[in-house]
């Protein structure tokens, strides 16, 4: 049984879940969506640390700048941050039951969107409402089932 | 059950490590961001970015589009019927208005000594639509560099000022909105001639300006409408910007909390209308780049200036700048503000735009006779749209707000 992960499969659910970002949603639903693509190189980081990694955060950060950063290069420096940490810590996110991987998202996707802040902070750019740390919480309630998904999607 | 497999594991130790690489990428950002922000060389990737983005926006966009194709394809004859009633009459509404401003322009061309009237001042529109939603009051647009959209264009829609483009893509343009609070346009209260910057002060889900540097004892109430005053170099003069919709004036502060309502509106319409002016027309925008302010052609300006007074020149940091930044003496700008509308009323008297705010207006705290002069000292930040240094990226993206 081959657990190599192929590239191609990373890149097309990092597109899915790029699309599943920015897609218009109703004012509720935007509110509470949590963001997908952080989620997703979330995933691939500590599931194939070596094939995603650094590399994949900062270019679907990158990504995600051009569709709604003030400033280019502000998600792709949290984003690949955040997938070196979980790279790093992959052995040990993994074993954990996914239960308690999601308390470690819900940390994970504070410390992004608490970065993420202070970066519009520093470069003088307006902060988005304080609604959106319910993102956060949604984002750890999501993970399950998508680590899930992804994890089929990689078996198949 | 575990979510993960092992894949990947094997492969440690190939390669650089991830520290090392992270250091790499985190520097790069770092570069990026810098750039971006502060000198926008970055306007060549950008575009590429933009092209690559633009299919994904219209992918996430097409089930909207696809719902308000269906609804506009099921709608009944009657309501078919009724539309084109309204439109009817609204078209010959516009007739009857256009005959009277046309009467009204050859009337104040005369009455400047002008021997014809001036031609609009709009050269050339072009329709786009709002492919994505505002997300922190920015829309993308489906038009781009391939129908000669610029960078810091205006856009309208048929209310009002929208925005104005940030970045341009060969397909697609990025548009900040007036609301955005990164935003700031220079705007005429039309009643009284008084000019200030509207900033913006919109969050995700309401739209609204504010206007943070009038005096206390300006002249200025609910119901007033703003228009824009043609400094800053982006937007002509006379477009329709908004109402002012609630004043404060408090005792201890110094400066009056004034709100108002854009006219132009996103949620409701999806058409906008990108504008090219005519160079040279007095209404048209103080292009940013050039050196002086005579505004276009010499013979179209009608009577010789009133003398400047130099105290309201704020210092400029650079001498090329100093183009856009007298928000009081520009002997042109009294001039285009009347040229474009047509039944306006004249900006005061003397020529210049010093308001002289009644004193029964006040609100009982500032003293009157300061407030004269107080008026233009406060508007010092006019040149928010002017940029720092003579490039047009700065004055696409008007710098923070704060003097």
């Amino acid at each position: 049984m081959s657990w190599e992960v192929s590239r191609g499969r990373i890149l097309f659910s990092t597109l899915i879940a790029l699309v599943l970002t920015v897609l218009p949603l109703p004012e509720l639903a935007d509110l509470i969506r949590p963001s997908f693509l952080v989620l997703t190189v979330l995933y691939w980081s500590v599931a194939a640390p070596r094939a995603a990694g650094v590399g994949l955060g900062w270019f679907a950060g990158l990504l995600l700048d051009v569709f709604q950063g003030p400033v280019l290069g502000q998600h792709a420096l949290v984003l690949s941050l955040v997938s070196l940490i979980t790279a790093l810590e992959h052995q040990r996110i993994r074993s954990k039951p996914l239960f308690q991987q999601s308390l470690i998202v819900l940390v994970v996707l504070a410390f992004y969107q608490g970065v993420v802040l202070a970066i519009d902070g520093w470069t003088g750019h307006p902060l988005p409402s304080p609604l959106q740390w319910i993102q956060c919480g949604t984002g750890a309630l999501i993970w399950a089932p998508a680590a899930t998904l992804l994890a089929q999607g990689r078996r198949a | 059950m575990a979510a993960f497999g092992t894949g990947g594991i094997r492969s440690q130790g190939r390669g650089p490590s991830l520290g090392f690489r992270f250091t790499l990428y985190a520097i790069l950002s770092i570069v990026v961001m810098f750039l971006d922000q502060r000198h926008g060389w970055l306007e060549q990737a950008r575009f590429v970015l933009q092209a690559a983005a633009y299919p994904i926006q219209l992918a996430v966009n097409s089930p909207s589009a696809a719902w308000n194709w269906l609804s506009e394809s099921f709608r009944t004859r009657e309501s078919l019927e009724a539309e084109n009633a309204r439109l009817r009459k609204q078209q010959h509404e516009l007739e009857l208005r256009t005959m009277r401003y046309d009467a009204l322009a050859r009337e104040n061309g005369e009455l400047r000594g002008l021997r014809d009237a001036l031609p609009s001042v709009a050269d050339r529109w072009l329709a786009a639509e709002i492919v994505t939603d505002s997300h922190r009051q920015r829309i993308v647009i489906n038009r781009g560099s391939t129908n000669g959209v610029f960078k810091a264009q205006a856009v309208l829609d048929d209310k009002g000022v929208i925005g104005q483009t940030t970045h341009v893509g060969p397909w697609s343009a990025e548009v900040i909105l007036i609301t955005n609070p990164e935003h700031a346009i220079p705007v005429t209260i039309e009643r009284t001639g008084l000019r200030t910057i509207a900033v913006g002060a919109g969050d995700e889900d309401s739209a609204s300006l504010a206007l943070p540097y009038l005096p206390g004892n300006a002249d200025v109430k609910p119901g007033d409408q703003l228009v824009t005053s043609g400094l800053g170099g982006v937007f002509p003069a006379g477009y329709p910007v908004g109402r002012v919709s609630e004043v404060h004036r408090d005792a201890v502060q110094p400066l009056a909390q004034v709100r108002a309502t854009p006219y132009g509106n996103v949620d409701s319409d999806r058409d906008v209308m990108l504008v090219w002016f005519r160079e040279g027309h007095p209404a048209a925008p103080v292009a940013a780049t050039t050196g002086d302010l005579q505004v276009g052609n010499k013979t179209l300006q009608p009577q010789p200036a009133p003398p400047p007074h130099p105290k309201a020149t704020p210092p400029a940091t650079q001498p090329e700048t100093s183009n856009t930044t007298p928000p009081a003496n520009n002997p042109t700008a009294p001039h285009t503000a009347n040229s474009s509308g047509g039944a306006r009323k004249p900006a005061s008297p003397s020529g210049t735009v010093n308001p002289s705010p009644a004193p029964s207006s006040n609100g009982g705290t500032a003293p009157a006779p300061a407030s004269a002069e107080a008026a233009p000292a406060t508007k010092e930040p006019a040149p928010v749209e002017a940029p720092k240094n003579p490039t047009s990226e700065q004055s696409a993206n008007p710098p923070p707000k704060d003097p």
